[in-house]
Order: structure tokens, then C-alpha cells, then sequence
């Protein structure tokens, strides 16, 4: 086995795979908190692909050149518009069917989806679109003709993925905030009786998804420089599959899973057949599902007597 | 004293059952009300309506409040009607984009549950901390920033948690998951838990459900206590006919949904139509 490769598989797993943990997280914390998969989460990651372009064009038109400047006004930029983007899709598409059964919410999921799909389709154009490199440079070792690499972008895309995750964590675990989310988590009524206005947790929820959904659209699209508007149809699913890995509902599961779905990827594509990684990516799924449904750090879910 | 619960002939139907029926009580400000009952009276029903776990569909609950009263009803918004009168169609409207049960919580009244309901996932003192939620500052950014505003918040909201924690007696306790803890322990903490969201009223439903004799009497202390050291006024379901006869300042008495009768501990227990609820009357 070739070390180089081995490691270059990796160096692009975890890229990857931290990429799919923060849309991931998305998922599993929608799902915790009111128990639905919300399908149109990956188009939300699309469109924040979109502002990049577009927050990109704006500032240019203003003159600013500086790579860091241009992104990290960018990122803000995504993120905002964005989350505003998730709690509108939650007040007018989930909230209404809040008390419907629970296949209501998913089949509207599913039409919110195809509605951002289109609109884009329509608005943007059905081609692909493209970004400029904003930052070149990488870290490479060995020879010439063999070597085992690491662009700049690379680096800071894990990074920023560990600092955003980092700092979820934070808030979930330590801030008033995260103690009101996580009562919601667990007993929605009770968290009323208290005091706490869970439609407001609720949609604070779908915001920090989609922000962090909008962290890895600005992040992928800036290294890869190309996207259209399908894009967030397969990211979204194998991110749904690192939260299903993971488990479902565990925020470290998410993130977890998405560093071993995208290690997994990209090391069955490096050493066996890189046209089918996506129905390795998916076998992985179907196979988590029938042996291990509450996934690697979920609990099994226990009936309430 | 003042009355701070008025209920004006509730009612409340599920399909063809008739849950509550023109229920109508007042409850004194400062004072230990039992609510009790045969088993399908319709007692923990009358809790969900008062506590806006359900929306009467007629009556008025007022609670008394420095200015006019405060129909908790209306907290939680309606059904729009085109023929009623605008003013309570706009207010039914309004209420249903922005009310909900957590008002009746920040209205002052507090519950807990005949089946405990804490935060099992979570530790004791986070129970505590999570009921304090509305007088927190609860700006993400600030916590986020972890600013001295937010930081004295986070502080005074742990002071009152050990306060109350140190009168249950689980300060020792403080950073065990609340699944943890003894059956007993669970049902002092859910009702410290409700006294933390400081209310003004507290509703507890069968606080006494499995205890043994030596903790019920633990209980009978602790709520005699909230009445007297804290001013909370306290709305008690119970079974227990010795500890409610020890604790009640005043006792309101349901069956099929109706108040068959209410009064002080001797009026009720010597009222008729209260012995024949419970034991069958000969009439029958």
C-alpha cells in the first residue's frame, strides 16, 4: 500500500468528513428536538453556496481584495441570510403541521426542497456557476511525481469546522440557551410549564442548523469553485447518513459520523473504485440501518411508560 | 385575604365525555386548596386547564394580578370565529402567533406531575437552572460572549438553585443526573423545580403518589412550608385523605367533572353528598 496515498485519502476524508458533520449537525438537532428529518436541509446548505457567489460579486464590486477579508465577510454574510432562510422554512412549512402526524412535516419537507431546488434552477440559471481561488498554497511532501499534499484551503476548512462545532458545543452544553434547547429536547411540554417559549427554541434550532449548513456551503464552495443547483440533493443525503452513523439525535454522533462517513468515501474511492463511492457511501447506510438503527453513539430508543 | 384564582363555570368536553362541567372555584391568595376526588373526577384536567396544558373551551380562569385579572384562557389563543366581536378576534389571533403555555408559566403558576416529568438527561442542578430560563438573560451572544451581564445572571440563577436544593436537602447531589435519584428525592425535586420559575401559585398533582409514611410527612412539612416562609399559594391534588385533612386550609371536591362540594376540612368531611361520592350512597 502506498503511504502517500493512504495519507492523501485521509487528509481528504477528514476535509470531507468535517464538511458533512456540519450539515449533519443540522439533521440530528431538528431531529432531537422535534423528531423530524428535514429533507430540505441540503438545499439549505445549496443556497448558502449561492450567496457565497453572491456576497463574493458584492464585495469585489466594493473594491475589497484581501482573501481573509472577502471571507470572512462572506461567511457572514451566508450565515445570516441563511438561518433567517432555516426559521422561515420552519415557520411556514413545519410549524403549521406541528400537531399532524408525522409524515405531514416530511412530505412537506420534501416540497420545500423541490421548491428552493427550482427557484434557484430559475432565478440562477441552470448551469454551473463558479468562484475564484481565494487562497492558493499548500503543503506538500515528498517527490516531484509523488507526493502527499495539503492545500491551504484544506487546512482551514477542517479548522473553522472544529472551531464551529467547538463552539455548538459550548453553547449547547454550557449556556442558558443550550439548557432551554435541550429541556425542549426532552420533554416539550414540560419546558412550557416552565416557562420557556419552545416555538422560539424551536426556530432558534432550525437558525444554528442551517448557519452551520451555511459554514460548509461557503467552506466547500471556495475549494471547489464550482456548484449548481443540485448540489445540495447528494450532500444533504450523506450527510443525513453521518447523522444516521453517528446517531441520530447525538451531536457528537454527527460530527463523528461525518468524519468517518468521509473518511470511509474517500478511502473506497482512493484504493478501490472512486465511480462508486456514493453507493459505498449509501451501502454504508442501509447497513447501519438494519444493524445498528440507533447508530454509533445514539441510545436505543426506550419506550416511555 | 384575596382571592388570586377565580374559576367561572369551566367546562371542558372530549368527544362525547364530559370532562369538566361548569367547574366554578375560587382559591384564596396565601393559602393550601385540595382538590379531591374519586379516581375520573376530572381533577388532573381541571390542573391542565388552570395550567394551559389544555384550552377550556368555556369559562374564564382569572388569575388576580396587580391590575385587572388575567384570563388564562385567552393566553392561549383561539379558533378564529368571523361573528365574534373583532376585538376578541384580534386578541384570539394575536395570541395564537405569540401565546402558548409557557405565558401561563410566566403568569405565575407552576405544576408538577402525578408521573414525574424532570429532565431525566440532565443534572439535578440543571433542572433547577433550566426552570429559572425566563428570568435569565437569554441572549445568544452574550452567552456566547460570556459577558459580565450574563455571567451574574448565570450566578444568581445558581445561587437560587442551591437555595432551593439546601431546603430539599440534595445539595450533595447537585451533579447527579436527576434519573439518578430516589423516587422520593425526584418528587422534592420537581416540586423545587416549579418553585424556581417563582410563581405565585403552585399546582402540585398527587405530590404524595408512593411515598412512604415517613416522607409523606417530609412532604406535609415542605408544603405547609411554601405557604408560610415563601407566600406561594399551593393547589394540591391528593389521595391522601390524612395528609390533605392535615394540610388544606380549604377543600373543593369533584365527581363526574362537577364541584359536588367545597369548604373547610370539617364541612367537607361531614357534607353528604361527599361520603356518598366516595362510598356509594344507599339511595343507589
Amino acid at each position: 500500500m502506498d503511504l502517500y496515498v493512504l495519507g492523501q485519502q485521509i487528509v481528504n476524508g477528514l476535509v470531507l468528513g468535517s464538511t458533512y458533520g456540519l450539515i449533519a449537525v443540522g439533521y440530528t438537532m431538528v431531529y432531537g428536538i422535534i423528531g423530524m428529518i428535514n429533507f430540505a436541509h441540503g438545499e439549505v446548505y445549496m443556497v448558502s453556496a449561492y450567496l457565497t457567489a453572491i456576497g463574493l460579486a458584492v464585495l469585489a464590486y466594493f473594491g475589497i481584495s484581501s482573501p481573509w477579508l472577502l471571507i470572512s465577510l462572506t461567511m457572514v454574510f451566508a450565515i445570516l441570510f441563511t438561518s433567517l432562510l432555516g426559521i422561515t422554512i420552519e415557520r411556514l412549512a413545519y410549524r403549521p403541521l406541528r400537531k399532524a402526524n408525522r409524515l405531514a412535516p416530511l412530505i412537506s419537507a420534501i416540497g420545500v426542497s423541490l421548491i428552493l431546488q427550482n427557484y434557484v434552477q430559475l432565478s440562477q440559471g441552470a448551469k454551473n456557476q463558479g468562484v475564484p481561488t481565494l487562497i492558493e498554497g499548500v503543503f506538500r511532501m515528498g517527490s516531484e511525481d509523488h507526493f502527499f499534499q495539503i492545500t491551504y484551503m484544506q487546512m482551514l476548512i477542517v479548522v473553522v469546522a472544529l472551531i464551529a462545532m467547538g463552539l455548538l458545543n459550548f453553547v449547547v452544553q454550557k449556556t442558558a440557551l443550550g439548557r432551554a434547547c435541550r429541556a425542549t429536547q426532552q420533554d416539550r411540554q414540560m419546558a412550557q410549564i416552565l416557562g420557556i417559549d419552545t416555538d422560539k427554541v424551536i426556530a432558534l434550532v432550525f437558525g444554528i442548523g442551517a448557519a452551520l449548513a451555511a459554514v460548509a456551503g461557503v467552506l466547500i464552495t471556495l475549494n471547489y469553485g464550482s456548484f449548481d443547483f443540485f448540489v445540495g440533493f447528494v450532500t444533504g443525503i450523506k450527510a443525513f447518513t453521518a447523522a444516521v452513523l453517528g446517531g441520530i439525535g447525538s451531536l457528537p454522533g454527527a460530527m463523528l459520523g461525518g468524519i468517518l462517513l468521509g473518511l470511509a468515501e474517500s478511502l473506497f474511492s482512493g484504493f478501490v473504485n472512486s465511480d462508486y463511492k456514493d453507493v459505498f457511501a449509501f451501502a454504508l447506510l442501509v447497513g447501519i440501518l438494519i444493524f445498528r438503527p440507533s447508530g454509533l453513539l445514539g441510545k436505543p430508543s426506550v419506550e416511555k411508560v | 385575604m384575596s382571592t388570586l384564582l377565580d374559576l367561572n363555570s369551566v367546562s371542558l368536553q372530549f368527544g362525547g365525555i364530559i370532562a369538566l362541567n361548569r367547574v366554578s372555584l375560587s382559591v384564596e391568595e396565601g393559602s393550601i386548596t385540595a382538590i379531591i376526588g374519586p379516581n375520573g373526577a376530572g381533577k388532573t384536567t381541571l390542573f391542565n386547564c388552570i395550567t394551559g396544558f389544555y384550552r377550556a373551551q368555556d369559562g374564564q380562569i382569572l388569575l388576580s394580578t396587580k391590575h385587572k385579572p388575567l384570563d388564562l384562557v385567552q393566553l392561549l389563543g383561539g379558533k378564529f370565529r368571523l361573528f365574534d366581536a373583532p376585538w376578541s378576534n384580534i386578541k384570539k389571533v394575536f395570541y395564537g402567533f405569540f401565546g402558548g403555555t409557557h405565558l401561563v408559566a410566566r403568569a405565575g403558576i407552576a405544576r408538577t406531575f402525578q408521573n414525574i416529568r424532570l429532565f431525566s438527561e440532565m443534572t439535578v442542578v440543571e433542572n433547577l437552572l433550566v426552570a429559572q430560563h425566563r428570568h435569565l438573560n437569554r441572549n445568544v451572544l452574550a452567552g456566547f460572549l460570556n459577558l459580565p451581564g450574563y455571567r451574574k445572571a448565570e450566578a444568581k440563577a445558581l445561587e437560587c438553585a442551591f437555595f432551593w436544593l439546601d431546603i430539599i436537602g440534595l445539595s450533595d447531589l447537585a451533579n447527579q443526573p436527576a434519573a439518578a435519584l430516589s423516587y422520593g428525592n425526584q418528587r422534592r425535586l420537581e416540586i423545587a423545580r416549579a418553585m424556581c420559575t417563582e410563581p405565585r401559585l403552585i399546582c402540585l398533582d398527587e405530590p404524595a403518589a408512593g411515598l412512604n409514611p415517613n416522607e409523606t410527612d417530609q412532604l406535609s412539612l415542605l408544603v405547609k412550608r411554601l405557604r408560610d416562609e415563601f407566600k406561594v399559594t399551593v393547589l394540591v391534588i391528593e389521595h391522601d385523605m390524612s395528609l390533605v385533612m392535615s394540610i388544606s386550609d380549604h377543600i373543593v371536591v369533584l365527581n363526574y367533572g362537577e364541584v359536588i362540594a367545597k369548604g373547610s376540612p370539617k364541612e367537607v368531611q361531614a357534607n353528604p353528598k361527599v361520603l356518598a361520592a366516595y362510598l356509594g350512597s344507599d339511595e343507589d
